[in-house]
C-alpha cells in the first residue's frame, strides 16, 4: 500500500512546492462552494477562481517533481503528504465561513499572487518565468472580480459591512506570512530565482488599501501576526481539508478516472 | 475540415526521407483538432498548436500550449491530437505541453476571430478596460446586432474563457471571449 512521501526539499523544490501548496489549498476552499454560492453567477465565478488555481498548482507540483528528480508526479505530492508535508500560507487553509470572509480571503491573497507572479516572470528559472507569466493574467480577473465584491458588500448594507468588516479583523493576522522568507528563499533570491518579497508589501498594502477604501473599510494596522505554515505548522483545519481531498486515493490507492 | 467519411492520407504515402511533407502533412491533420468547448475553432485558430517535430526515430512531437492554466480542455485536446495523427499514419505520436511562451488572446489568428463571432460568441475586445479597473469598462460589441452598448452580467462564464454578456438593443445574452 502506498504511504505518505518524504520530500527531498531542495531550496527550489521547496519554493515550488510552497507555491503549489497555495494554490491547491485555496482552489480546493474555492471549490467547496460548488453548488452553495449565494447566486449562481457566484457559484460559477468561484468555481472558476478554483479551476485556475488548481491549473496553477499543477503546472507547480509537476515541475516540483521535475526538479526532486525521484520521478514523483503531482498526485504523489497532492495526495501523498500529510498536515506536517504541506507548505501552504496558513491564510489559505481558513474555513470559507460565509461570502464576506471567503471573498477577502480571495481578495487578499489575490493582490499578494498578481503582484508577485508579475515579479516572478522576470525569474531566471525559464519554468518558473513561463508559470508566472500564465497566472499573472488569471489573478488579474481574481483581483478585479473581489475588489468589486469587498467595495459592494462595504459600501452596501449594514449587514454586509458588518459581515466583511469582521471577516477583515478575522484575517488579517494572516497576512503577514505572505511577505515571510526563510534562509532557503532567500538562496533563491541571490540566484535570481526568486522574488525578494520584502519589495512587494509597500505595494501590495497600498492596492488594499485603495478598495477597502472606497468600501468604507479601515485597513487594519500590522499587530502581532500568525506564521508557521511554510515549516507545515498549520491551524487546525488543514488536517480536515486533506482528509477530504485525499480519501479516495487514501482507500483505494492509484485510483484514476 | 474534411469529412468523416473522407479517407485520411497516410503518412505512409510520403518517402520517410521527406521529412517537410511529411511535417506539412501532419501539421495539417492537427490543425482539423478542435476545442472540445467551441468546436468552431482549430486548435490552429486559437494559437494552441505551437509546433511539430519529427525525430529520427520517426517519432512525431506536436506542441501545444493551454489558454488557461486549469483548461480542462487540455487533455481531451491532447487525445483527439493522438487519434487524428496515428489515424493519417503517424504511429508514433506525443503531446508535449508547453507554457512558455505565455498564450494570449493575441495567439488567436483573424480567421478564428471571425468564426468565434459567427459562432455568437464576441470575439476578444480590443478596446480593452485597464488592467486595475473596477465594474468592468471593455467594449465589448454584440455579435449578434453588432451594437456596442452591452454590459457584462457576469465575469466568469461556462468556461475559464468566456464572461457573460448582454446587448442592450438587441437583449441578447452573448458570450465573450475573455481577453488575456
Amino acid at each position: 500500500m502506498a504511504k505518505t512521501i518524504r520530500v527531498n526539499e531542495t531550496p527550489l523544490v521547496l519554493y515550488t512546492l510552497r507555491r503549489a501548496d497555495d494554490a491547491l489549498i485555496l482552489g480546493h476552499r474555492l471549490s467547496e462552494w460548488c453548488g452553495h454560492a449565494p447566486m449562481m453567477e457566484e457559484d460559477m465565478a468561484l468555481a472558476n477562481m478554483a479551476l485556475d488555481l488548481i491549473g496553477q498548482a499543477r503546472s507547480l507540483y509537476t515541475y516540483a517533481g521535475e526538479a526532486e528528480g525521484e520521478g514523483r508526479t503531482e498526485d504523489d505530492f497532492a495526495y501523498w503528504r500529510d498536515e506536517r508535508g504541506y507548505r501552504n500560507l496558513l491564510l489559505v487553509e481558513q474555513q470559507n465561513g460565509d461570502f464576506a470572509r471567503t471573498i477577502l480571503r480571495q481578495f487578499l491573497y489575490a493582490n499578494f499572487a498578481d503582484l508577485y507572479w508579475r515579479a516572478m516572470m522576470a525569474s531566471k528559472d525559464e519554468t518558473l518565468a513561463a508559470i508566472a507569466a500564465k497566472s499573472e493574467k488569471e489573478m488579474a480577473y481574481h483581483v478585479r472580480h473581489t475588489a468589486e465584491w469587498v467595495i459592494r458588500l462595504g459600501d452596501g448594507t449594514t449587514e454586509s459591512h458588518a459581515r466583511i468588516a469582521a471577516a477583515l479583523d478575522g484575517l488579517w493576522a494572516y497576512t503577514g506570512e505572505l511577505f515571510e522568507m526563510d534562509a532557503s528563499e532567500k538562496e533563491l533570491v541571490d540566484a535570481g530565482i526568486a522574488v525578494d518579497l520584502s519589495t512587494l508589501r509597500a505595494a501590495w498594502r497600498d492596492n488594499v488599501k485603495a478598495v477597502l477604501d472606497e468600501a468604507t473599510l479601515i485597513t487594519p494596522e500590522d499587530g502581532w501576526m500568525q506564521k508557521g505554515g511554510r515549516t507545515g505548522i498549520h491551524s487546525e483545519h488543514l488536517g480536515h481539508l486533506l482528509s477530504e481531498l485525499q480519501h479516495v486515493q487514501h482507500t483505494i490507492p492509484g485510483a484514476v478516472w | 475540415m474534411a469529412g468523416r467519411e473522407s479517407q485520411p492520407v497516410p503518412a505512409t504515402s510520403f518517402p520517410l526521407a521527406d521529412t517537410d511533407a511529411r511535417l506539412a502533412h501532419a501539421r495539417s491533420v492537427a490543425a482539423t483538432v478542435t476545442d472540445p468547448e467551441i468546436p468552431v475553432l482549430s486548435i490552429d485558430d486559437l494559437g494552441v498548436l505551437r509546433e511539430l517535430k519529427l525525430a529520427l526515430d520517426g517519432t512525431l512531437e506536436v506542441f501545444i500550449t493551454p489558454t488557461y492554466s486549469g483548461c480542462p480542455a487540455m487533455n481531451m485536446i491532447a487525445l483527439e491530437l493522438e487519434l487524428a495523427l496515428e489515424k493519417a499514419g503517424f504511429d508514433r505520436v506525443k503531446v508535449t505541453t508547453v507554457l512558455s511562451p505565455a498564450w494570449t488572446t493575441d495567439w488567436m489568428t483573424e480567421a478564428g476571430r471571425r468564426k468565434l463571432k459567427e459562432y455568437g460568441i464576441a470575439p476578444p475586445s480590443e478596446k480593452r478596460a485597464g488592467r486595475g479597473a473596477l465594474f468592468g469598462a471593455d467594449e465589448v460589441e454584440c455579435p449578434r446586432c453588432g451594437s456596442v452598448r452591452t454590459n457584462r452580467l457576469a465575469e466568469f462564464g461556462s468556461t475559464s474563457c468566456k464572461a457573460l454578456w448582454q446587448c442592450q438593443d438587441c437583449r441578447e445574452p452573448f458570450d465573450y471571449f475573455k481577453c488575456h
